[in-house]
């Protein structure tokens, strides 16, 4: 009785993965057809790998994401933890409103944080074309006529990477302070002290005493951060302006026609999840391991 | 020394105030304007015509779309039912397993999710697609014969691409784990002296689930139905790829507001804050019955 219910629960989860992996393994599958078909074989070929590294596009489009991650990450863990290490020294009745706010772009749609950024951008962009970047132009042109002396002229903001790297500085820090913020409060807070009353000044108190004890939480922050913004598309839409994301040339991709180019992406994407979860999962496991070792081992 | 270090936060609380909460005022206030009445106020100036700026147009112009608004809630309800009812026997028949299994279904679980998710619904594309794998594997299996045969019809295949139910399957697939992750961090954490408590005095095993385990994970149902809900009540994307154009949700009626041919701002934020009100009612719903903090579980 016992173990048919045991084979049946196996069974049901069986199936979900299956459903969860079957048409992941399909892309797979198909991403080395020789065929242009998702859904006829036609014989074993690598040419949709070939024809992705050729598209100058999703080239273009890969090295975007790679490097509005990777700003976006390394600028919102600095802010993120910096700004973690204020709050905590804050009063409750203050940090409590600004947590609040900070767990607005986690919490709300995406669809809304990049409306509402989008229509930011674009009065920001107006106003500053408007004012700094005419009255500049103006300016010039009124020396040219009148004192014939020319200076550079100004060119007119546009979305474009720099709209798309504040947007994704806007999601990315709230995950960093969500991560960084529980490990401070976790802190013995007299090692602090005790670190200042042996003679460290407030800096270096933070590198050798703060750090060590909340890395975990900045390392942690660091990655969610990273996969937000590799991962994000609905966003990015909205605020990417004429530059393009991975996420942005697939959805227009998809729109236009079925390419298997696209089966090649997901192949790679996953090989790299797949491998950085393995290390990761077996780096855990032999840190847990090291921990439960009996002490008389030693 | 604790409150010396508070001006470290300062930098950020500015760029919260200019990033968050500016963009928001902003779409409440586009969303009580229009293009014209703006533009009638700055003729007539001063504080009349800054009265006569604010209208409820947008609002009552919503009254057309009032197909999508229950479309979108219909999708995204039943999308949610299914997550629930596939995702909670999934989170505790994996609670039940050994660690190590449980470390390996969790990673199988997340796997997927680090697929870029338009990719992942892209896949189900070409397999409901009228000529795709699941109906070439029908054929293959005789499946369609069999039915002709059988009521004298004649159908070449299943239509499933382009339908509610397409739309309804790509939020499923995409927001599953959502809803498995929060209700089995709160399952597997659950104590296991109330259990045997329970079973001592005489509970079945059913009885034990109906008046101990279930009610006890109810913050994590409820933190997983959000987040299922509010994705799939706001997406675009899945509609626009499993469902066509003739699946518009509220999403794709705020993107064709913003980006596509209907431009018009004014009307998209008003949508847009309908939303946002939507997913700030299911905040405070979640925040009554459950612990806030269960969301970040799942992290």
């Amino acid at each position: 009785m016992r173990k048919t219910r045991r084979a049946g629960s196996r069974a049901f989860m069986g199936l979900v993965f299956l459903f969860l992996y079957a048409p992941i393994l399909l892309l797979i599958i198909f991403s080395f057809n020789a065929g242009g078909s998702n859904v006829v074989w036609e014989g074993f070929s690598l040419r949709w790998y070939q024809e992705l590294f050729q598209d100058q596009r999703m080239m273009n489009a890969v090295y975007t994401t790679l490097l509005v991650s990777v700003l976006a990450t390394a600028i919102s863990t600095v802010v993120g933890t910096l700004t973690s290490v204020g709050l905590y020294g804050m009063k409750k009745r203050w940090r409590e409103p600004i947590l609040s706010v900070n767990n607005i772009p986690v919490m709300n749609a995406d669809i809304v944080t990049g409306v509402s950024l989008c229509i930011f951008f674009v009065a920001v962009i107006a106003g500053w074309n408007d004012l700094v970047v005419d009255g500049w132009n103006g300016f010039v042109t009124f020396l040219e006529e009148n004192f014939r002396r020319t200076l550079p002229r100004m060119p007119e903001l546009k979305m474009g990477f720099l709209t798309l790297l504040l947007a994704h500085l806007s999601f990315d820090i709230p995950y960093v302070i969500l991560n960084v913020l529980p490990k401070l409060r976790q802190m013995d807070n007299s090692l602090v002290d005790a670190a200042q009353d042996l003679g460290c000044t407030w800096p270096q108190a933070f590198r050798k005493v703060i750090v060590p004890e909340i890395k975990p939480g900045i390392v942690t922050g660091a990655l969610i951060a990273f996969t937000m913004s590799i991962d994000d598309f609905v966003i990015s839409y909205f605020t990417a302006g004429s530059t393009s994301t991975l996420s942005i040339e697939i959805y227009s991709m998809v729109r236009r026609r079925v390419s298997p180019e696209l089966n090649a992406v997901s192949t790679l994407l996953f090989v790299v999840v797949l491998a950085l979860l393995i290390i990761i999962n077996v780096r855990e496991a032999r840190q847990e391991k090291r921990a439960s070792l009996p002490l008389d081992g030693r | 020394m604790r409150n010396k270090l508070s001006w470290l936060a300062a930098p950020y609380v500015l760029w919260m105030a200019l990033v968050v909460i500016v963009p928001i005022f902003l779409v409440i206030f586009y969303a009580f304007t229009t293009a014209n009445s703006v533009e009638l106020a700055e003729m007539e100036g001063g504080l009349r015509g800054l009265f006569s700026m604010f209208t409820l147009e947008n609002f009552a112009r919503m009254g057309t779309y009032t197909v999508i608004f229950t479309r979108s809630f219909q999708l995204a309800l039943v999308a949610t039912v299914i997550c629930f009812l596939i995702g909670y026997p999934l989170a505790y028949v994996m609670s039940r397993e050994g660690p190590g299994f449980q470390r390996t279904a969790m990673v199988l679980l997340m796997l997927p999710m680090w697929v870029n998710f338009l990719l992942r619904t892209y896949a189900w594309m070409s397999i409901l697609e009228n000529n795709g794998i699941l109906n070439n594997f029908f054929e293959a299996i005789g499946l369609f014969s069999l039915i002709n045969a059988v009521f004298g019809t004649d159908i070449q295949y299943f239509h499933m691409i382009r339908t509610q139910g397409a739309v309804v399957l790509g939020m499923v697939y995409n927001y599953l784990p959502f809803m498995v992750l929060p209700i089995y961090s709160v399952i597997v954490k659950l104590d296991h002296s109330l259990l045997e408590a329970a079973r001592d005095l005489g509970a079945s095993t059913a009885g034990v689930f109906r008046k101990v385990i279930f009610p006890l994970s109810l913050p994590g149902v409820l933190s997983g139905v959000t987040m299922v809900f509010v994705p799939s009540v706001s997406t675009f994307a899945i509609s626009r790829m499993m469902g066509g154009n003739n699946q518009m949700l509220l999403g794709n009626l705020i993107e064709n507001q913003f980006l596509g041919g209907a431009y018009n701002p004014h009307l998209g934020s008003a949508i847009a804050l309908v939303m946002m009100i939507i997913v700030v009612a299911c905040m405070w719903i979640m925040n009554r019955f459950g612990e806030g903090e269960e969301r970040a579980v799942m992290l």
